[in-house]
Parts: structure tokens; C-alpha cells; sequence
């Protein structure tokens, strides 16, 4: 006898039962060739959604009041990313708790977004080549108090409820607004040219695979939700678990969606954190099933199983 | 043993029958040799005998899951090979991409299926709750794969999502280290690290259900030996 048989008898679990010839390679290799001529045939007749990228030029282009009231409210500190929090910024706009449970402040910043700076100011700073008007506007700027580009950007801010597009150009009532409507007029042209969409990249490193700023950038503006709402993607779309057209999504994010459209969900201003927590707690649920009782004696109260062994049941009691 | 080892099988202790069970050698290879022969015998990876009732259309979904993985792999290997552009500017490309695309909805169509099979068959029984743990960590697994597989399209799709979902990310404090909106470590671990430890999983649930074998039906319920043995051919 073999010492190391295992525990395991499996001849022994199997007593009482009927054996009868398997073929575990052909049945592979039809089930193999079978998904593949559906697929071949799914993807021959639907294809697949590939709806092009937004672009910051784009933006600027189709919606340049937007871009620039969007631009305008970075430079003055004011946007959702400007006031994120960790890991963006140490600000405590969007950080998100369970009472003294914090875990997005505990991490901290790691991916550091100076709104102000690297949206508007640098890479305005980067284009001032050849253009003496706005590089004497981004020294006035830069060189005035706190308090004076406060109210410079307040007073812009106000007048662009009811900018007009005059001659391509964003054009708002005659006011104090200092070197800021040179900043955006620059800042927009630089923007219909795709230079802005490059810049945003930018880093010391030669190549770029890094779009965190890009995306933040875009998502603080009115056009890229605008695009998501056209595509059913929003969150009170299930746009988590939905895709661009009429293509299947993720749709095994079904319950992780669902608790968004639910109070209390859906109106908590942690929503995400009470989700993710549910979530997991629901994931360790379904990992822990062969040990919970009551969730593990289901599939004897309701009898499933005998649809699935239907067979199995009609030769016992033959 | 002498201080110069064994001299090939002239010298020292005789190898064992057949030399597959490394009875009564020591050292780390023989102990796992031994569990492998033990545990995985070849007549329990390729079976060629089944109970009855494995005829159930409800164990073709667990093979099925592994066929359209098959093929979300090998379409995935062409998409990486060929560069994460390639299937926006080729038609070629784009019909790799969509043999991934639609070969990702059967495997998670099939697994879904194979997950609530199992769990109406209460797949966990007599000895098998590891088998299910396993299986219900390469689901989740699974989910992230193709969340990070959603992100890397690089279309509007992957743009929005990232937007959305750094949200809740970032609410549990990863968002710094599982950055969403950054493409080049969302590709490193969709296109390396998750389709490894997806296949290593998958061999590891593969390793459990054949060494264990299919559970006995819910109503039929397995009976410890007690001396009498039935005739019903199964193997010993």
C-alpha cells in the first residue's frame, strides 16, 4: 500500500454511482472551436464600439465658452480637481469617510495636480515664444497679490454668464479683469491647436503614457458629461456597467451600479466609499457561502438541483 | 549517505518502482513529487470514466468558460503584440478586436452560468469549499481584468470610466496606487500581471475539481465506507 495515498478516496465517494465513458479532450476541443464560430460570427456581423477618444481641442472648438469658463475656474482654484483632495491635492472637496474611517486621507497625495499651475499657468508659460503680449501678461498675473487675482477672476468669472462668441473669440462686458481674458484668449487658441492637449502631458520624460492630468482637466467641464449623457453613460444611466452605442457593457457590474440609483446611496455624499464597502462585504459573502448557514442550505430549500440531476434522480428510483 | 552522494543507481538506496512516487527519499522536489502522485494521479487529469450524472448540461458551462478564455487570451496576444493602436486604425485590428471583445461577454456569460450551477448543485460539499473560494476569487479577479481591459481601449469609453471610477477608487485610499486615469499602468497589468494570475487560477481550480471530482448529487449523499462495496464499476 502506498503510504501516500491521499485521505481522499475518490472510488469510495463515488460508490452507489453509475460510471460511464468520458471524453474530457473532445469535449475541450468542441466547446473550443464552438465559442470560436461564435465569435468569429458576433464579431463578423456587430463589430465593436470604438467611439473616438475627446480631445481638449475639440472641446475648445465645439465649446469654447465652456473650455474657457472651465479654464477660468482652475485658475482660480475653484474646480472639483482643484478641490479634490488626496490623491490630487490636500484640499477635502471630494475626500469621502465612514465616520472616523478616512482611508483616502490616510493614503495621501501621490499623484500631485496643482490645478492653477498645470492647467493654465505652464502651459501658457511654454507658448509665451514670439508672443510678447502674452508673456507680459502672465508676468502681470503672476506678479500681482493673491487678493488682486482673486478679484480679477471673480469679476471674469461673473462676466462670462453672459459671455458671447464675437468673431470666433470668447467676449464678455467691458470689466476690471486685468491680464485675464489675454490669458484665456491664449489659452483657448492654444487649445483649438492640439498644443494644449500635448502640453498637458508633459513631463521630464521623453515619453508620456500618463493621462491623469488631461482627464481631470476634461472632466471639470461641461462638454465631456455633455458627450457621456448623448451615450447614456452617466451614473444615473448605469454608465458603469453600460457602453458606447448599443453594446453589451460590463454587465457583471450590475449590482455594483444598482446601489448607486438607491437611497441612501444616492444621495450620500460618500456614496462611493459606502458602495465599495457593501461591495465587499457582499464579495466576502459569496467566498464565504459553504460556511454561512442559511445562505449555504438554499440550494436544498429550493430545488434546483432537480432540474440539474433530473436524470440522476429518475435512475434511483427505478 | 556518503559525503560523495550516490553513484547513479549502483550506489545507495534503489529507486522506487517506476520511479514516480519517490517513496521514502527526502528532500523538498521528492515531497512535492510525492504529493503530485498522490493528489494528481494522470488517470484523474485525463479521466476517461464519469459519473452519470456529469451528463448535466449544467457541467458544460465550466468547460465553455475556459474555451472563450482560450480565446480571449490569444486575441488579447495579438492586440498586444500589434501595439494598443493598431485596432483603431486597422480593419484587421479591429476585428481582433472584436473577437476579444465578444470572447470576453461569452466568458463571462459561461462563468456567471457555471458560478449559479454551481451554487444551485451546492458545488461546495464533501470536502470542496476551497474549490469554490478559488473560483469566486478568479470571478472578482476576473471583474478587475476586464475593468483594467474597459480603461485601455483608448476611446471615449476607457475616458469615461477612468472619470468615474477614480472616484471610488480614491475613496479607498488605493486611487494613488491604482491610478485609473494613468494608461500605461493600466496597460502593464491588464495586458501581464491579471492574465497571469487568471490563468494560474484557473489551473489551480482545474487542479482542485479534477483531483477531487465532481460533487455527488444534492439528495444522493455520499456514505462512508462501511465494508460493503458496490459494483458499479467505479474506478479504485
Amino acid at each position: 500500500m502506498n503510504a501516500h495515498r491521499p485521505k481522499f478516496d475518490k472510488a469510495d465517494y463515488y460508490r452507489g454511482v453509475r460510471m460511464t465513458p468520458y471524453d474530457l479532450i473532445k469535449e475541450i476541443s468542441i466547446a473550443t472551436v464552438g465559442i470560436l464560430v461564435v465569435v468569429l460570427i458576433l464579431s463578423a456581423i456587430l463589430s465593436s464600439p470604438d467611439v473616438p477618444s475627446a480631445t481638449i481641442q475639440a472641446w475648445a472648438k465645439s465649446d469654447p465658452v465652456d473650455f474657457v469658463t472651465t479654464a477660468a475656474s482652475e485658475l482660480s482654484g475653484q474646480t472639483t480637481t482643484a478641490q479634490y483632495g488626496p490623491p490630487y491635492t490636500t484640499g477635502s472637496g471630494s475626500v469621502q469617510s465612514i465616520g472616523p474611517i478616512e482611508p483616502q486621507v490616510w493614503a495621501g497625495v501621490h499623484v500631485a495636480v496643482n490645478a492653477p499651475l498645470d492647467f493654465v499657468l505652464q502651459p501658457l508659460s511654454q507658448a509665451t515664444v514670439g508672443d510678447q503680449t502674452l508673456a507680459s501678461a502672465l508676468t502681470t498675473f503672476n506678479d500681482a497679490s493673491a487678493t488682486q487675482q482673486g478679484k480679477w477672476l471673480a469679476a471674469y468669472d461673473q462676466a462670462l454668464g453672459s459671455a458671447q462668441l464675437v468673431s470666433n473669440e470668447v467676449s464678455v462686458p467691458r470689466g476690471d479683469y486685468g491680464p485675464v481674458p489675454v490669458l484665456m484668449s491664449r489659452l483657448l487658441t492654444l487649445a483649438r491647436s492640439g498644443g494644449l492637449d500635448a502640453l498637458l502631458l508633459t513631463s521630464d520624460h521623453f515619453y508620456q503614457t500618463d493621462y491623469s492630468r488631461p482627464l481631470l482637466f476634461l472632466s471639470d467641464g461641461g462638454y465631456f458629461e455633455g458627450l457621456a449623457q448623448a451615450q447614456d453613460l452617466t451614473g444615473s444611466q448605469w454608465g458603469m456597467m453600460n457602453e458606447t452605442g448599443r453594446y453589451p457593457g460590463q454587465a457583471w457590474l450590475w449590482l455594483y451600479t444598482l446601489w448607486y440609483q438607491i437611497p441612501p446611496f444616492s444621495t450620500a455624499s460618500n456614496a462611493d466609499l459606502l458602495v465599495v464597502a457593501v461591495m465587499t462585504l457582499l464579495s466576502l459573502g459569496l467566498l464565504l457561502v459553504p460556511f454561512i448557514p442559511g445562505l449555504r442550505d438554499i440550494p436544498r430549500w429550493i430545488p434546483v438541483h432537480k432540474l440539474i440531476w433530473r436524470e440522476h434522480y429518475r435512475s434511483m428510483t427505478k | 549517505m556518503s559525503e560523495a552522494g550516490d553513484l547513479g543507481s549502483g550506489g545507495g538506496a534503489p529507486l522506487p518502482a517506476g520511479g514516480s512516487t519517490a517513496e521514502g527519499e527526502p528532500g523538498w522536489t521528492a515531497a512535492l513529487r510525492r504529493r503530485l502522485d498522490g493528489r494528481l494521479p494522470l488517470e484523474e487529469v485525463l479521466p476517461t470514466r464519469q459519473p452519470a450524472f456529469v451528463g448535466s448540461w449544467v457541467y458544460v458551462f465550466g468547460v465553455v468558460t475556459i474555451a472563450a478564455l482560450v480565446w480571449v487570451l490569444v486575441s488579447g496576444c495579438v492586440l498586444a503584440i500589434m501595439g494598443s493602436a493598431w485596432w483603431h486604425t486597422s480593419n484587421l485590428g479591429h476585428f481582433f478586436n472584436s473577437i476579444h471583445f465578444w470572447s470576453v461577454q461569452m466568458f463571462f456569460i459561461f462563468m456567471v452560468l457555471h458560478l449559479w450551477g454551481q451554487y444551485w448543485g451546492a458545488g461546495w460539499r464533501d470536502g470542496r469549499a476551497k474549490t469554490w473560494m478559488v473560483g469566486v476569487v478568479l470571478f472578482l479577479v476576473s471583474i478587475v481584468t476586464a475593468f483594467t481591459g474597459y480603461l485601455v481601449q483608448q476611446n471615449f469609453d476607457s475616458q469615461w470610466i477612468a472619470v468615474n471610477a477614480k472616484d471610488a477608487i480614491n475613496s479607498t485610499g488605493l486611487g494613488g496606487f491604482f491610478n485609473v486615469l494613468n494608461f500605461g499602468q493600466m496597460y502593464g497589468i491588464h495586458v501581464m500581471l491579471f492574465p497571469i494570475a487568471l490563468t494560474l487560477l484557473v489551473v489551480l481550480h482545474i487542479v482542485q475539481v479534477r483531483s477531487r471530482g465532481v460533487v455527488r448529487p444534492l439528495g444522493d449523499p455520499y456514505v462512508p465506507d462501511t465494508g460493503e462495496r458496490a459494483s458499479t464499476g467505479a474506478p479504485r
